[in-house]
């Protein structure tokens, strides 16, 4: 499934690599990934915020069955993240049990391996959520 | 704007259909709606279609379906909103009529999901969530229902049992529907014992992988009355959208989009919610139904569960819900499912559900249709 261009790969790496979101001058609402319109009043002047890297997780689920670039590694806990800035993101809960997953419980964002895709060469890094 | 009635109906079996071609599953549910209308011609249609290109490596499909059904030159055109494709299919054809630019006009339906497998199958129905923000970190859509289930849970105590009562009661209905793809009647026990998907829905939890389409002809009410065919008439729609991530939403467990389109459709109609006889929504798993139903206003948040449990969603409950088995039972080839909810209502409405499931007091009912995890939503009215 190459999904890869290389242009596609590193259009995303601040946000990826190092957690960079954006704030809307006009009203302070952050967002991630960072947005060039802000919802609502059109604004495009936006501030570069770098995300802490620490939250709570808000819902997660235990995926058993994956979609292809991942099977190798289910299961795996999954989890929607609500960072100290306010900001909500999807990751990956690693480096404790699934079964020790907890909704509320702090975590905090690491840089890691996400996948391979063969046919393009090519190997994904991002963030993961690993217990504070 | 003119009033809009459907006229004719007509879908596959849906189920693993290996004979069956992505351009011939189509031309069969819409030769046989043109059929059940008594039309010979079209003005013009449209195709909800959510990935010809993942699932068959097919682009175009509007050139291709009106060629293999062999109304070219007739405008066609694919529409896509994930698995609310075949909704929106419905209200790009009630405009086309209502505005008077059409007179005949064919909204269909069609995936063919069979022709990859499963981890394929599994990424391609992601591409409905972000795909740079969901699907890049693992999400799947199984995994994005189980994060909202894991919250209803939480928030308002729902339980793995008042969930297993959507799919026991949907498979129920799905027995007595002979397009169904799994008629088979299942169990709490049996839903709650089935492998895990993603915690806490279990397989039996999940809608299918499913082959399949369905065509609604959608005409002026004056039409109909001359084709001399009952005409089943659009009272509302409406549709709306929301985040296209669910970590996008201030409130997990709320469908907004589901909420917004349910009011405009009723508004449209100036009917409420209570006027409505009873509906076929997007079930693609049991925690959606019940959000669903908490969203569209039938149950205050919280409360679909023990609803559902208490046995008020069957059908000769106090709200009956997806008569025809829902995406559950019938089966979820995803660009068909908004049509083939609309062809439930138009059998109920006419009285013509088969094998017994027809509905007592069916004088209007209400489709919802649903994509992504709820980043979009339409939602039908029609009225005997």
């Amino acid at each position: 499934m190459a999904q890869t261009l290389t242009a596609r790969v590193w259009r995303e790496q601040p946000q990826r690599y190092r957690m960079i979101a954006n704030r809307c001058t006009r009203t302070g609402k952050v967002f991630f990934p960072p947005r060039i319109v802000a919802p609502g009043n059109l604004n495009a002047e936006f501030e570069e915020v770098q995300l802490s890297g620490k939250g709570k997780v808000v819902t997660f689920t235990i995926i058993r069955v994956a979609p292809t670039p991942y099977a190798d590694l289910a299961p795996y806990a999954l989890a929607v993240i609500e960072t100290e800035e306010g900001v909500r993101l999807t990751a990956q809960v690693s480096d404790l049990p699934i079964e020790q997953v907890k909704i509320g419980m702090s975590v905090d964002f690491e840089f890691r391996r996400l996948f391979e895709d063969n046919e393009a060469s090519v190997i994904y890094y991002g963030y993961k959520a690993v217990p504070a | 704007m003119r009033d809009v009635a459907v006229i004719g109906i007509g879908m596959t079996k849906f189920g693993e259909l290996w004979e069956a071609s992505y351009r011939n599953l189509f031309v069969e549910a819409a030769r046989a709606a043109m059929l059940d209308a008594g039309v010979d011609r079209l003005d013009s249609m449209y195709i909800g279609c959510m990935s010809g290109g993942l699932f068959v490596g097919q682009e175009h499909t509007g050139s291709l379906m009106a060629d293999y059904l062999g109304v070219a030159p007739i405008p066609a055109t694919r529409v896509e909103s994930a698995c609310a494709s075949g909704g929106t299919a419905i209200r790009s054809a009630f405009l086309e009529v209502a505005s008077g630019m059409s007179d005949i006009v064919l909204a269909g339906g069609v995936e063919k999901m069979t022709d990859v497998d499963g981890g394929m199958a599994t990424y391609a129905l992601a591409t409905a969530a972000d795909a740079e923000y969901e699907g890049f970190h693992g999400a799947t859509f199984p995994g994005l229902y189980a994060m909202i289930a894991t919250a209803h849970m939480a928030k308002y105590g729902t339980t793995s049992e008042m969930m297993a009562s959507v799919a026991v009661k949907n498979h129920e209905n799905g027995s007595l529907n002979p397009y169904a793809q799994f008629p088979g009647k299942i169990t709490i026990d049996g839903v709650l014992s089935s492998t895990m998907v993603a915690d806490p829905l279990h397989i039996l939890d999940c809608s299918p992988v499913t082959d399949g389409a369905a065509a609604a002809i959608l005409a002026p009410v004056e039409v109909a009355e001359k084709l001399g065919v009952p005409a089943i008439v659009v009272r509302g729609i409406g549709m709306a959208t929301d985040t296209i991530a669910l970590h996008g939403r201030k409130e997990i467990t709320h469908l907004g989009a589901v909420e917004v389109a349910t009011k405009k459709a009723l508004e449209m109609a100036n009917l409420s919610i209570n006027d409505i006889d009873f509906a076929e929504v997007h079930d693609c798993f049991t925690i959606a139904e019940l959000c669903v139903l908490e969203a569209m206003g039938v149950y205050a948040p919280g409360k679909a569960g023990p609803a559902s449990l208490a046995g008020e969603t069957k059908r000769d409950g106090k709200f009956p819900i997806n008569p025809s088995g829902g995406l559950k039972s019938k089966g979820h080839p995803v660009g068909a499912t908004g049509i083939a909810q609309v062809i439930e209502l138009v059998k109920q409405l006419r009285g013509t559900a088969e094998n017994g499931r027809q509905l007592a007091n069916a004088k209007r009912g209400l489709a919802q249709n649903m994509g992504g995890s709820g980043g979009s939503s339409v939602v039908t009215i029609l009225e005997a």
